[in-house]
């Protein structure tokens, strides 16, 4: 009682979303469920992608480098898939790569102190630079990651088609935000996770090992950004592009913020931005309006800066957040 | 770090490539004064007398470990340049190692790329093609560094800019050559400064940071530029791909030789960029908000107008790259690939050039050789020429990695800018 007395506003917001999207199903089913299909569909990497700045930026650790990250892992998930035949092989691949990738900005920062910043900005040029590279045009994998629908859950109508007929890592994407959020705010790893990002002296003090702590964190952060750029090359498509992160990972970052640094409240934001482009493509294909196709595609930036701009000073980073710690300064 | 207080301080860490800097190293043994303490860092005699007892206990940090004498007292002097030195050396030894790896020859393959990038006519000319707007971006990164922003736009406001002119070259293409050239290159400088603008006011009244902000702004010049030019209003219809109609043939900047029309103008601006950071007023209030917001504001330095200034600059001078890129360089239209990696580029020359102006210059023109000479090992060893981009991007790991400044210089390191403090402010 009391936790929907201090959520009220969110709980209300939720549940107004959530009779409007049935009230749109009931005049028109087909292409709501469209609709929201595509929107979850674009919103999943972008899920994922703020999964890894929630736990990065909460253990005090700013990650530019998300993009970069979810393009190795789109990268080495589908040419580790093409050259075993295995689409298993690609999936572990894709998540083995970006943990190496959370691990180059963990020890590049948090060991080495270069500036978080520079670091991110580094990941993403030596990604590009990596897969171009070693690209090769003409591979090809036996098949993407197989849909398949949850029992029972995937009856529910208009949720069960969204959400729960869906490829493994969407289903994976929905239950790592509640797990993260669970982790951060009700387990004790998460409130010294919390106390690092906030106040690392103070846990120091308290003793908590802040540089082992940041460093596992933003290491096993990259897992994600690995398994968001897996579904990128094996689960939305089979199929690798150069740079075929195409932004995502910023936008991530941009959800981050949106969502106050919040796990559930960054799946809202992602969810809105899938929606927001989703809707774009609908009156488009449906000729409503005649938008040309790149204003379309430019919505989700326009967005961000007309969102952040809306956010900037109601939401506060943690207190840490860019600073590195050195022990007794 | 360098004292607020002493307007001479903050050149300290420049002062290597500065031309009075090997007259200023040896000016406390010339002076010979036993109240001079040794730990006194180079500075400038004509801005402030050589001998100054009073002012030496500010400048001796605690902690400071007094420079070491010899040749290692030589070298940490000029940390600037020997660790942007040390870092392309160990990049292009990794770089080496990776070319081994894919079963070629590392030594003959840098020779060929040097070789035709400096000892050829069409390379020479093609690496100062190249060299032009890589000073200009590199700069559009390194004025905001100095201010303590990261301008990760320079890629939009070099489109804008290129746009701009592109526009312009087009509507006004009845004009006299001259005049055409001078309407383009200011309506690019303008345009440039403008894109940079958005993300300026973002910041200064609405506290988004800059790296986000510019770069969606990115990604959003690269849209609209798409519609323009792809059945927009400044496409041209005749061409196979999206394009822009061809600047009027008088209007073209060919080169003199091996030199384009761009390069001198480049390298002034480097000169002036360097000449306004350290010896102006505005440079110093840039600087001093770079180092420390809230001194500076205590001083009566405006942030805002830090900010504000810096990226319009930094946009402007981008801009202009995108109008040489459009006026002197083949096939003298605006095209979907024009920018390149430019923008991405500009950071790590900046870095390289440890956010000093006229580093950028000779960090320009190494990128620039390695950009011109990556044809030729495709054509000539049939190594892939996206070599470059790794090579590049190992040079900026390796230039960025406080690490190695710490494993030659030990304590005696300067510390490098810190930029991610405020995130989310």
């Amino acid at each position: 009682m009391e936790w929907l007395n201090r959520n009220k506003v969110w709980v209300g917001t939720a549940a107004l979303v959530l009779v409007a999207a049935y009230v749109f199903y009931f005049i028109n089913g087909t292409i709501a469920v469209s609709m929201f299909s595509n929107a979850w569909f674009l919103a999943v990497p972008l899920v994922l992608g703020a999964m890894v700045g929630v736990i990065g930026e909460r253990s005090g650790v700013v990650n530019i480098g998300i993009e970069g990250q979810m393009l190795v892992g789109a990268f080495a998930a589908f040419f580790a898939a093409a050259a075993t035949q295995s689409i298993v092989v690609g999936v572990i691949a894709g998540a083995l790569s970006g943990l190496a990738m959370g691990a180059f900005l963990a020890f590049t920062t948090v060991k080495g102190q270069l500036d978080q910043i520079i670091a991110g900005v580094v990941i993403n040029i030596i990604a590009t630079g990596i897969t171009s590279f070693y690209f090769e045009s003409g591979k090809t994998i036996p098949r993407g990651l197989p849909n398949f629908d949850v029992p029972l859950l995937s009856k529910i109508p208009l949720i069960g088609p969204v959400f729960f007929s869906d490829g493994p890592i969407a289903l994976f994407a929905l239950v790592i935000v509640f797990v993260i959020h669970v982790l951060l705010f009700k387990t004790k790893w998460g409130l010294r996770t919390r106390a690092v990002g906030e106040y690392p002296s103070a846990a120091d003090t308290a003793g908590i090992n802040v540089i082992a702590l940041r460093l596992v964190n933003v290491s096993l952060a990259g897992i994600l950004a690995g398994v968001a750029g897996t579904y990128l090359s094996m689960e939305a498509t089979s199929s690798f592009e150069r740079g075929m992160s195409s932004g995502r990972g910023f936008l991530a970052l941009a959800i981050l913020i949106f969502g106050a640094w919040r796990p559930m409240r960054a799946l809202a934001a992602a969810l809105f931005f899938g929606f927001m482009s989703a809707t774009a493509s609908q009156l488009q294909a449906s000729d409503v309006v005649n938008i040309p196709q790149q204003f379309i595609n430019l919505l989700p930036y326009v967005l961000t800066l007309v969102v952040l701009a809306a956010a900037a000073g109601r939401v506060r980073a943690p207190g840490a957040v860019g600073q590195p710690f050195v022990k007794g300064d | 770090m360098a004292d607020p207080d002493r307007p001479d301080a903050p050149k300290a860490p420049d002062a290597s490539t500065s031309p009075d800097a090997p007259a200023s190293s040896e000016a406390p043994a010339s002076s010979g004064a036993p109240a001079s303490p040794a730990q006194t860092p180079p500075h400038d005699p004509s801005t402030i007398g050589p001998e100054r007892p009073v002012a030496a206990p500010v400048v001796a940090e605690r902690g400071a470990p007094p420079p070491p004498k010899g040749v290692l007292g030589f070298l940490v002097r000029h940390q600037a340049i020997v660790v942007p030195i040390v870092s392309v050396v160990l990049a292009f030894a990794i770089g080496a190692i990776l070319i081994r790896a894919q079963g070629y020859n590392p030594t003959y393959a840098y020779r060929r790329l040097f070789e035709y990038a400096f000892l050829t006519e069409g390379g020479l000319l093609s690496t100062f093609q190249k060299t032009t707007p890589l000073i200009l971006v590199g700069l559009a990164v390194a004025i905001p560094l100095k201010v303590g922003l990261f301008n990760i736009g320079g890629q939009g406001q070099l489109m804008a800019g290129g746009i701009g002119a592109a526009w312009v070259a087009y509507a006004l293409r009845d004009l006299p050559a001259p005049l055409l050239v001078l309407a383009a290159v200011v309506v690019a400088v303008l345009f440039g400064a403008m894109w940079a603008s958005i993300a300026a006011l973002l910041k200064t009244t609405r506290g988004v940071h800059e790296v986000i902000s510019t770069i969606m702004l990115n990604s959003i010049a690269v849209g609209i530029i798409d519609w323009l030019i792809n059945g927009g209003p400044l496409a041209d219809p005749a061409q196979p791909f999206p394009s822009s109609h061809a600047v009027p043939e008088g209007a073209r900047l060919l080169p003199l030789g091996v030199i384009p029309w761009g390069l001198p103008v480049a390298l002034v601006l480097a000169v002036l960029v360097a000449w306004m950071l350290r010896r102006t007023t505005l440079g110093f209030e840039l600087q001093t908000v770079g180092r420390n917001k809230f001194a500076a504001g205590y001083a009566g330095i405006s942030t805002t107008k830090a900010t504000l200034l810096a990226m319009l600059m930094s946009g402007g001078l981008a801009g202009l790259a995108g109008a040489f890129e459009l006026l002197q360089i083949a096939p003298y239209r605006y095209q979907g690939g024009i920018a390149g990696s430019l923008g991405f580029d500009g950071i790590t020359i900046a870095l390289l050039a440890r956010g000093n102006p006229l580093g950028t210059i000779p960090a320009a023109v190494l990128v620039a050789a390695m950009r011109a000479g990556a044809p030729t090992l495709q054509f000539d060893l049939g190594i892939r020429p996206e070599i470059v981009d790794l090579l590049l991007a190992i040079t900026l790991l390796m230039v960025s990695l406080p690490v190695i400044a710490k494993w030659i210089f030990r304590r005696h390191a300067v510390k490098q800018t810190q930029l991610a403090g405020s995130w989310g402010a």
